[in-house]
């Protein structure tokens, strides 16, 4: 199954294995968006989140790795608004591009195989 | 609350303004809920520590990018219209390495400090006349009076130049150096660089004989060797021990200077108050200024004019920085040198102005495509911005390489009699200076295209195809620019025209003498060795009897100083039957000569005879005199057979020479007087003929193996210097005008050219933009006389108008250049008048090519475009 995924990725973004190693930043930001569209400071709580407060995105470091991913086509603004009480006009929302999730899996192969080769060389525990 | 969103805000400046649009929002938005978010006063602190260095980083890493890309654009936009670039970028290198050259020499020559400590508070100081003003030498009497009764100066000490022949190392050589009082070195405040200063007891009279060697003596004669302290030189045959190395950027008093001795005066040496051959040098004391030591020392000065009231009749004191005592002709050179490189500056700067403006018009449809694309003018400016910026750092790199290569031509517009390096260190605030400027128009007009980006002249522009709406406004600008650079033109080239007719005036004067075929060299007999006549007769006869006999040699003779190497030997003058007018006392140019000096120079004998050998130490005393001389005592009459009180001597008249000019082509001479190199009793030995004057049917250097061999043979131990043809003496009194006409030539070439590239381009950009208009008026029936007509019309009002205003700039110019001059009158009619018919010339040359372009319209295609 992995293997199908990984061949249509292949298929349609040739280019995705260029972009790695992708900067942890820009990998936080796509697992951020895997979840849904996601505004500026939502993403900011989501990496928060996700990390244990280890990692807390300054909006300066956020909007540059946003633009610089808009302009790599990892990310898309979104047209999708929710609802108008819950909505700020101020607001961006962002979402994946269906080249960003390829991206985002090539980089997720690639780290895979990192670990699994840290196992057979005993620098990790588990089944290599 | 309020505060910190307020100060994130300020902070999102740090951003291009671009990015602001776009994210600013959303980024304070951000912030404030993570503020929101922060608890407690730690809380928001650690918020901001975390926030700062997030923001600057980040916003220098955009900024980054940013220019990255506009290098990247301006990159390839500039490689895709080279000619462009180019032109660019040497107009810009030609203004900015003509200023930074011109400014550096004037930077040295009149501003920097002399090598010295607190070189502002030293003062040369002279004695004057107080009726026509000249300046002269000090007698060490009238020093050490003047030491001690001045109360201005901490210290005052003396110098005098001094040529020497050098022996014991190798050929011997003659080399020029100074005599300085003992304190001398101390006073100007600099420290060995081997061995010691001289003190106070190197400058008595009974004080064994010292010599500091100057680095570069130090270098060549002894590689560096540090044991050379104590060795001994010889100097005009006399031991001198060594006792010191100056530092390698120490001159003094001129650069030429390579070893330095003390007077150490004899007591009869403070006897002749008329002795004047030392120039004094004075720090002031603390707060004494130049003003109150000027007015003690006139007040000094006239003290002892009254004690002596017949030596120093109408002598004054003259006292100013020691910085200010270079010619105010070569102060005066390097003005001109200056206002020539400004002019070639400002018409760099228009032509740059017109390039870009003309660049802008073309690239109006781009700005508007990428404007209507969504680029903020912002992002606009900032792009032409870094375009201007790289065309002119290249354009400042190459003129610095200019001015680099310049320099070393110009250098011999420094007078050697400066104490400073020779070639000048380029100055980095200079080259600034004129990069700023350049830059300044660069990015000034390089930013208009951008500045117009107002969304409804774009829609307009994209409209009509940005064919009409020329903006007459710009082209009128251009049009102005083309004035000024005419008009700067106009001034370099009148000027130019001015100056060279000055040195035709100057090559043209006749120094009463004849150059060519003529080969002079020095050979100063060492004074102990030689001091009696008796024993220098020898080395005369051998010389001349055989130099005479060399094949090709029509006439040889020795003479103290030929006319322009040496201006001195000024001496005062009795006529027998005159009362004495102490007040008024007349002087003459003293020579001693041998016979056929006339003959050998070319000085026409007008009456009498020359002198012969026969006038001996023991025979009547007799004199030659020139022309003015005759004319100044004895008007319509013969002077042959009357006396005159020269040289210490009563000698009679013999014979009248043409006059000549002693003191250079330019300036006026004292009449001569010249004797018999065997009748100098009384006289210095420093009169003795030294300069041997040789004339020859051909080439007169091929004459040089044959006189060093006839000179060894004389003897062995006399060095020779200074051969030459007399002809490059003559010419090197024309030499420093001649290096300036030829950089003004180039200045004045390079910004013509500038101004007709302008023309040209201003009048093809009209033709382009007025294509269809020809094209109707053809169609309407106007001839390709009518078309030329109107754009030939359109240059030709320019230049007039540029020619016009550059008229009465050049006016003004002459005016300050009329003491440069030599009586050609400022406004002559016939160097104008050709400035201006050349300038027209250019202006046609410029609209011929847009011309012929105009005319070649075909009235179909052009109305076929519209």
């Amino acid at each position: 199954m992995r293997n199908i995924i990984k061949v249509m990725d292949d298929m349609r973004f040739p280019d995705a294995e260029r972009l790695l190693p992708l900067p942890a930043v820009t990998f936080h930001i796509l697992m951020a968006l895997s979840g849904g569209d996601r505004h500026g400071y939502a993403i900011i709580r989501d990496v928060a989140a996700r990390t244990d407060n280890r990692l807390v995105l300054g909006a300066g470091t956020l909007y540059r790795s946003l633009e610089r991913m808009l302009g790599q086509g990892l990310i898309e603004e979104s047209g999708d608004r929710p609802a108008p009480e819950l909505d700020d006009e101020r607001r961006r929302y962002y979402r994946i591009a269906p080249f960003g999730e390829a991206v985002a899996r090539a980089e997720a192969r690639r780290l895979t195989e990192l670990v699994r080769m840290a196992r057979a060389s005993g620098f990790a525990r588990g089944k290599a | 609350m309020r505060t910190g969103s307020l100060l994130y805000r300020a902070l999102l400046y740090l951003y291009p303004a671009s990015w602001r649009a776009e994210y600013g929002e959303e980024m304070r938005a951000a912030f404030g809920a993570r503020r929101r978010d922060a608890s407690g006063v730690f809380g928001v602190i650690a918020l901001w520590v975390e926030t700062l260095p997030d923001l600057v980083t980040n916003a220098a890493a955009v900024q980054w990018d940013v220019l990255r890309q506009d290098l990247r654009y301006a990159a390839r936009t500039l490689v895709r219209s080279p000619g462009f670039a180019i032109a660019a970028v040497s107009i810009g290198a030609v203004g900015i390495g003509a200023t930074t050259a011109a400014f550096t020499m004037v930077d040295h020559v009149m501003i920097r400090p002399f090598p010295y400590v607190q070189p502002d508070r030293l003062v040369a100081l002279y004695q004057t006349h107080t009726a026509h003003g000249l300046e002269w030498e000090l007698s060490p009497a009238n020093f050490r009076d003047w030491r001690q009764m001045s109360h201005s100066f901490s210290a005052m000490e003396a110098y005098r130049g001094v040529s020497v022949d050098v022996s014991g190392l190798g050929e011997p050589q003659r080399l020029d150096g100074a005599s300085v009082t003992g304190g001398m070195f101390s006073m100007l405040g600099v420290q060995p660089a081997l061995g010691r200063l001289f003190a106070a007891p190197d400058d008595r009279d009974s004080a064994p004989a010292t010599v500091i060697l100057s680095y570069g003596m130090w270098q060549a004669e002894f590689g560096g060797d540090r044991g050379v302290l104590g060795r001994t030189l010889h100097l005009d045959d006399a031991p001198f021990t060594i006792v010191g190395v100056m530092p390698k950027d120490f001159y003094f008093p001129s650069r030429d200077a390579e070893l330095w001795t003390t007077m150490r005066w004899r007591p009869d040496a403070f006897e002749d108050r008329l002795d004047d051959y030392i120039y004094p040098i004075a720090r002031l004391k603390p707060g004494v200024s130049v003003e109150q030591a000027r007015t003690e020392m006139v007040g000094i000065a006239g003290q002892i004019a009254r004690a002596y009231p017949k030596e120093l009749a109408n002598t004054s004191a003259m006292t100013r920085r020691l910085r200010d005592s270079i010619s105010q002709r070569a102060v005066l050179l390097l003005k001109v040198l200056m206002g020539a490189a400004l002019c070639v500056l400002l018409i760099a700067c228009t032509n740059l102005a017109n390039l870009l403006l003309a660049r802008a018009m073309v690239r109006r449809r781009e700005l508007a495509v990428r404007t209507a694309l969504g680029a903020g003018r912002e992002r606009l400016v900032r792009q032409m911005l870094t375009e201007s910026l790289i065309l002119s750092l290249a354009g400042g790199g190459t003129g610095w390489l200019l001015a680099y290569a310049t320099l070393p031509l110009l250098v011999r517009l420094i007078p050697v009699s400066l104490p400073l390096a020779e070639i000048p260190a380029l100055d980095p605030r200079v080259l600034l200076a004129a990069t700023f400027l350049v830059c300044a128009t660069g990015t000034g007009f390089g930013l208009i295209p951008a500045l117009r980006g107002r969304r409804r002249a774009i829609a307009l522009e994209l409209h009509d195809g940005g064919r009409s709406g020329i903006g007459g406004r710009r082209q009128r600008l251009r049009a102005a620019l083309v004035m000024v650079e005419v008009a700067g033109s106009v001034v370099l080239l009148v000027s130019f025209g001015l100056l060279t007719r000055a040195l035709w005036r100057i090559q043209a004067i006749d120094p009463g003498f004849r150059a060519e075929h003529v080969l002079t060299l020095r050979t100063s007999l060492p004074m102990p060795k030689y001091e009696r006549p008796q024993t220098r007769d020898p080395f005369y006869r051998h010389v001349l009897s055989e130099a005479r006999r060399l094949p090709g040699v029509r006439a040889a003779a020795y003479t103290s100083f030929l006319p322009m190497a040496m201006p001195g030997g000024i001496w005062p003058v009795e006529v027998e039957g005159r009362p004495e007018d102490v007040a008024n006392q007349r002087t003459a140019s003293l020579r001693f000569v041998t016979p056929g000096y006339f003959a050998t120079m070319g000085i026409p004998l007008r009456m009498g005879r020359d002198v012969r050998e026969g006038d001996s130490h023991n025979a009547p005393y007799v004199a030659l005199v020139s022309e003015a001389f005759m004319k100044r005592y004895w008007e319509g009459q013969s002077p042959l057979g009357r006396r005159v009180n020269v040289g210490n001597n009563w000698r009679t008249i013999i014979g009248v020479v043409g006059d000549v000019r002693v003191r250079g082509l330019e300036r006026t001479s004292e009449p001569q007087v010249y004797v018999s190199w065997q009748q100098s009793d009384n006289v210095s030995p420093w009169y003795a003929p030294k300069d041997l004057a040789v004339r020859t049917s051909g080439d007169p250097m091929a004459l040089g193996p044959a006189l060093r061999r006839i000179v060894r043979e004389a003897d062995p131990q006399q060095p020779i210097s200074d051969m030459r043809p007399m002809a490059e003496l003559v010419a090197a009194e024309t030499e420093s005008r001649r290096v300036q006409l030829g950089v003004l030539g180039a200045f004045g070439a390079v910004a013509f050219l500038l101004a007709a590239v302008g023309i040209h381009s201003v009048l093809a950009f009209a033709v382009s933009q007025r294509t269809q208009e020809i094209g109707v008026r053809m169609a309407l029936g106007a001839q390709s006389r009518d078309i030329l007509g109107m754009t030939v019309r359109d240059g030709f009002e320019l230049a007039v108008a540029g020619i016009a205003a550059g008229i009465a700039m050049a006016y003004g110019a002459g005016q300050l250049l009329e003491s440069l001059l030599a009586g050609v009158k400022p406004h002559d009619a016939a160097t104008f008048a050709a400035a201006a018919a050349l300038a027209m010339v250019m202006t046609l040359a410029g609209s011929l090519a847009p011309a012929i372009r105009a005319v070649r319209v075909d009235p179909t295609t052009a109305i076929r475009a519209e």
